[in-house]
């Protein structure tokens, strides 16, 4: 079977993100004042073969833990596109 | 000739920039990127550094600080309008310059010596420059391949718009020389209108014999002895 | 307060890293049980970082005197020396390895912000960085990944914040596997006169922050430091702490500005342990207390408590005492920075820390009993010789096959592929070390990095040194050698010494073999600083730098040193210049290979003394290297170092791409102990003909032995008739060998 894995890899919540942060200040001093926070991260997209859903869902979450998001500061999570 | 130097919050290369226009005996003011003002300044540099933190995209945020404003107005006006590094990045998020500066080649930050070649003697930034020399000057960014559409450099090229091709140090103008993966080697150009100017290496940091290097001086005595 | 049933017992103590007999002590002292926001601000400030209560008893024998020093040792954030002219100069140099272990590139990143705060916090602009960086196997992926990763970190922070890095050490020791070193090093320079202090006084004063908010990062970051690197670390994962190089750039020209107002009383930048550390070394040092309202701190999380709050090591914060009245001063100079600058509490006179949030007192601690040289514990530990130190000692120069003659060729070559010696343009290249047009070796390399000061005709010259293989072999001499090294690259740079600033890091201290490396290195760097007259005026400890199953890194005691260059034209540059200039050898050629790189690496012998040394010759050869170039009679020197001889003349070939022709035969010294031993004391020098008889005559004058080699010729290095290797090809391996086996 044929997946997509839509995966988002984010700065985790505790920690400081000072490309969001900078991106806020631009944003209000262009007088979008609206916006309380902003936080940047990663999109990936992988296509991968996986025997089941289960099989690539372990596939994903193994490549992101040990390439795609630096777990010691990032977080990520992913849904599943079956092809 | 008074000089303006834009500030934004993370500049750094502002200090060296007035450093070198005062040695050449001309005023250089700063000009804080809050205030509106360019305060009757004939040129207007924006200098290296990483404008708010060069978050986002290089010189993404910086292109919309108030003074930006007016810097763009003056430019439009035919005002003198100069980029060294980060300032060229901001130019070219302004508009103010064709094409993007991407990533180098080598996905890191590169600084080092190299060697430049003018491509036109038709501009303020070089009329006064030895089209056979190759001039040392220091690059220091990480973000500095230029690239434009096909179109684009056909453009620059029917218009004498390229001021500088990184080379090596005898001149030769080739992938070897080429630094950070810039198209056909580009390293600086002006507008159409021949009043913005944009140059990824650092002049004002080849400009004290204390240094043991003086070419980037040369470039700068260029606008000023016009 | 908290309730008598919810007080943390001595267990909590002791996972927080506090011994029973601390724990009793802080019930002593607080004449009552404390609660656990105050045992944590025990835990953290009683931490080896904050208190140096293993190290302080033999730091304290290192001299810090001479008439230079605006600031001594521990008196401030970082040493402030005279250097002339009304201008002084703020350096120092601090580990960031445990969390660079971790997450080498925000490790790294935040050291480099780390010590630049403590520069400016004095009122310094900072002009130059160096870093002294020592990893493991470089063949390892991990490796790999941790030199990227810390390289990337330095580069991406201090480029950013726009200060050159001009240059440092990168050794690999497979002894660094685990626990990589990243020491790194930044000077300023200020105004006689118009330094701040970090100190606190004057009751009703306010207490501003200012900077970044606080977050929950690096939360007992300082009880971390001072624990093994063992499984469980990797539970604290969280404690990694994210630089932003942009607030850095922003705190930098704020506090700058604020100084110069003028209405600043004192001002800490905030490091390990966060606000608690600043507040009472600040109010220790001033003898007043604070009232401090942690609800009034701005923070990036909601509901911090207490202890996170003052123990959060976010980074670019700095707390700030400013003169009553003069509040809408530093918030406008904040807020044209765009940065948080925010009142907290006010300056009190009972020497007490009281904390409050929402309105309840949450701590309230006596500030002195919390800091060095007041109440913070002092323990003098047990040690003892190591049994490797004798087998070293044993080392018989006779059980190694010499080199042949016609082998010289081959040894270079390895020696220029070996990842110690090869050149560090890799690593350099990511760093901007062309910003501030101030940096005097971009075009003219010398032993130690040349820095122009603005404003004045002065360099300062400064270089940071340490080869740890001496220290381990011998870790009195190895240290002393440390020092010689650093005083002799700067002599032969222009310079002249004037101070050093250290960077302790050392293994496990409760461990007698590895406290005995400590002390016998204190006991080297006093000996050595007393010859040079380079007092200390500062630095940092760094313990624990082992893994459980690998035992402890080489001692390595990284010296950084500052030195003055009054005059231009007074630069020493290594590089040969022309052709037909003679070449020498200025020291005693000694049957020495004791742990050389040649030794160590070709030869695969691990276990010997460390080279020869003795420090009262070496006072004379650079003594002699200084009148020889104040009388111009210098084109280049070059210190001899790691693979020796050999390697300082094709290092001195490089640059000018200018090869040597030369004669040496019917050697008093093995051809090993000639070409590539290591023993100290020698230098490298090129000279006009012309200038022959002085030249000699002012070493014989001084007795300071010296050795004619031959000349500049060609485009080879020529030895004895013989070319070994064009200089060319070995620059080839020289300058690509780093970068081969990394992108391997």
């Amino acid at each position: 079977m044929k997946f997509l894995a839509e995966i988002n890899v984010m700065p985790q919540k505790e920690i400081l993100d000072p490309q969001g942060k900078a991106v806020k200040i631009g944003l209000q001093n262009l007088g979008i004042n609206q916006v309380s926070d902003a936080r940047i991260g990663k999109h990936i997209q992988l296509q991968l073969e996986a025997g089941s859903e289960a099989e690539a869902n372990q596939i994903v979450t193994d490549a992101c833990k040990k390439l795609l998001a630096n777990i010691i500061m990032e977080e990520f999570e992913f849904k599943l596109i079956q092809l | 000739m008074k000089f303006g130097v834009v500030v934004f919050p993370g500049s750094n290369c502002d200090d060296d920039t007035v450093g070198v226009i005062e040695s050449l005996g001309h005023q250089a003011v700063k000009l804080w990127h809050k205030q509106t003002s360019l305060e009757n300044c004939d040129f207007i540099i924006v200098p290296g550094g990483f404008s708010y933190g060069d978050y986002l995209r290089s010189g993404a945020i910086a292109r919309f600080s108030p003074i930006m404003e007016n810097v763009i107005k003056h430019a439009n006006e035919g005002g003198y309008l100069m980029g060294i590094c980060n300032g060229f990045q901001v130019l070219v998020e302004a508009h103010l310059l064709p094409g993007v500066l991407l990533r180098n080649n080598s996905q890191k930050f590169i600084s080092k010596n190299i060697y430049l070649k003018t491509g036109t003697q038709n501009s303020l930034l070089t009329q006064a420059l030895d089209a056979n020399k190759a001039y040392k000057v220091p690059i220091a960014h990480a973000e500095g391949r230029y690239f434009a559409d096909e179109k684009t450099i056909q453009t620059l090229k029917d218009n004498d718009q390229i001021l500088f091709y990184y080379c090596d140090e005898n001149g030769n103008i080739n992938e070897n020389s080429n630094p950070n993966g810039s198209l056909e080697n580009i390293a600086g150009i002006c507008n159409a209108q021949r009043n913005v100017f944009g140059m990824m290496p650092h002049p004002e940091r080849a400009a004290d014999i204390a240094l043991n290097n003086v070419d980037g001086l040369e470039i700068l005595k260029s606008i000023v002895n016009c | 307060m908290e309730s008598i049933e919810s007080l943390p017992t001595v267990d909590t103590a002791k996972k927080l890293g506090l011994l029973p007999e601390e724990f009793d002590k802080i019930q002593e002292i607080l004449g009552r049980k404390p609660n656990f926001t105050e045992l944590s601000i025990f835990s953290v400030m009683w931490s080896e970082h904050c208190s140096y209560k293993n190290s302080i008893v033999w730091l304290k024998t290192l001299p810090k005197d001479s008439p230079r020093m605006l600031a001594k040792a521990g008196e401030e954030n970082a040493g402030l020396v005279d250097i002339g002219s009304g201008l002084a100069c703020a350096f120092k140099i601090e580990s960031h390895n445990h969390p660079s272990a971790l997450e080498p590139y925000q490790g790294a990143a935040t050291g480099v912000g780390g010590i630049n705060r403590d520069i400016f916090t004095m009122g310094a602009r900072p002009i130059a960085q160096l870093n002294s960086l020592r990893f493991g196997n470089i063949n390892l992926p991990r490796t790999k990944w941790l030199v990227k990763g810390v390289v990337k970190g330095i580069g991406d922070y201090g480029n950013a914040f726009g200060i050159p890095t001009v240059g440092g050490e990168v050794f690999f020791d497979d002894c660094y596997t685990v626990n990589p070193l990243v020491n790194a090093f930044s000077a300023g320079i200020l105004k006689v006169g118009k330094q701040a202090s970090a100190i606190s006084y004057g009751v009703g004063n306010p207490v501003f922050i200012v900077g970044s908010a606080t977050g929950k990062d690096g939360i007992g970051g300082a009880s971390f430091a001072s624990e093994d690197i063992s499984e469980k670390s990797t539970e604290k994962l969280p404690a990694v702490q994210v630089g932003d190089p942009f607030q850095e750039k922003l705190l930098l020209e704020a506090t700058l500005e604020i100084i110069e107002s003028g209405c600043v009383i004192g001002i800490q930048d905030m490091g390990a342990a966060g606000i608690i550390c600043s507040t009472s070394e600040m109010s220790a040092k001033g003898e007043h207390g604070m009232e401090i309202d942690l609800s009034k701190v701005p923070t990036r999380q909601a509901n911090m408590k207490p202890f996170e709050i003052l123990l959060s090591e976010s980074q670019e914060r700095m707390l700030i005492v400013v003169e009553q009245g003069k509040e809408e001063i530093a918030k406008d100079i904040f807020d044209k920075w765009d940065l948080n600058c925010e009142q907290i509490g006010v300056v009190t006179d009972s020497k007490r820390l009281r904390f409050y949030q929402n309105g309840e007192l949450v701590a309230d601690v006596p500030a002195d009993d919390l800091v060095l040289g007041g109440g913070a514990p002092v323990y003098h530990r047990e040690y003892k010789e190591p049994a490797y130190f004798k087998k070293y000692q044993e080392f018989d120069i006779n059980s190694v096959k010499d080199v042949e003659e016609k082998d010289l060729g081959k040894v270079l070559n390895f020696l220029m592929n070996h990842p110690n010696i090869a050149s560090k343009k890799w690593v350099a290249q990511q760093y901007d070390s062309t910003i501030g047009r101030a940096n005097r070796n971009t075009n003219a390399p010398s032993d130690a990095a040349v820095v122009k000061v603005h404003g004045s005709d002065k360099s300062i010259v400064i270089t940071v040194d340490c080869n740890a293989r001496y220290v381990q072999a011998n870790p009195e001499e190895g240290c002393a050698i440390a020092v010689a090294e650093a005083a002799r690259n700067i002599v032969c740079s222009g310079g002249v010494p004037v101070a050093i600033t250290n960077c302790l890091n050392f293994g496990n201290p409760y461990i007698p073999e590895v406290y005995w490396q400590f002390v016998g290195a204190i006991k080297g760097m006093k000996k050595a600083c007393e010859a040079f007259e380079t007092p200390v005026t500062g630095g940092n400890v760094s313990f624990y730098n082992q893994s459980s199953d690998e035992g402890p890194v080489f001692p390595t005691p990284t010296i950084g040193m500052l030195g003055i260059l009054e005059q231009p034209e007074l630069k020493l540059g290594l590089d040969f210049k022309a052709e037909g200039d003679l070449i020498y050898l200025v020291g005693k050629s000694v049957n020495d290979i004791a742990s050389s790189e040649y030794l160590y690496s070709y030869q695969k012998v691990k276990e010997s003394p460390s080279p020869a040394f003795d420090l009262a010759y070496e006072q004379l050869v650079q003594k002699a290297i200084a009148q020889l170039n104040i009388e111009r009679l210098l084109v280049s020197a070059h210190d001899l170092a790691d693979g020796g001889l050999m390697v300082a003349l094709v290092e001195s070939a490089f640059p000018g791409q200018l090869g040597f022709d030369i004669a040496a035969t019917n050697l008093s010294v093995r051809n090993d102990a000639f070409w590539f031993g290591e023993a100290q004391s020698r230098v490298l020098v090129s000279v006009k003909p012309e200038n022959k008889d002085k030249f000699e005559a002012i070493l014989n004058g001084l007795k300071v032995d010296s050795q004619y080699l031959g000349t500049v010729k060609g485009a080879d290095a020529k030895i004895n008739g013989n070319v070994i290797s064009s200089i060319k090809d070995a620059y080839i391996s020289y300058d690509t060998a780093l970068e081969k086996i990394i992108n391997n």
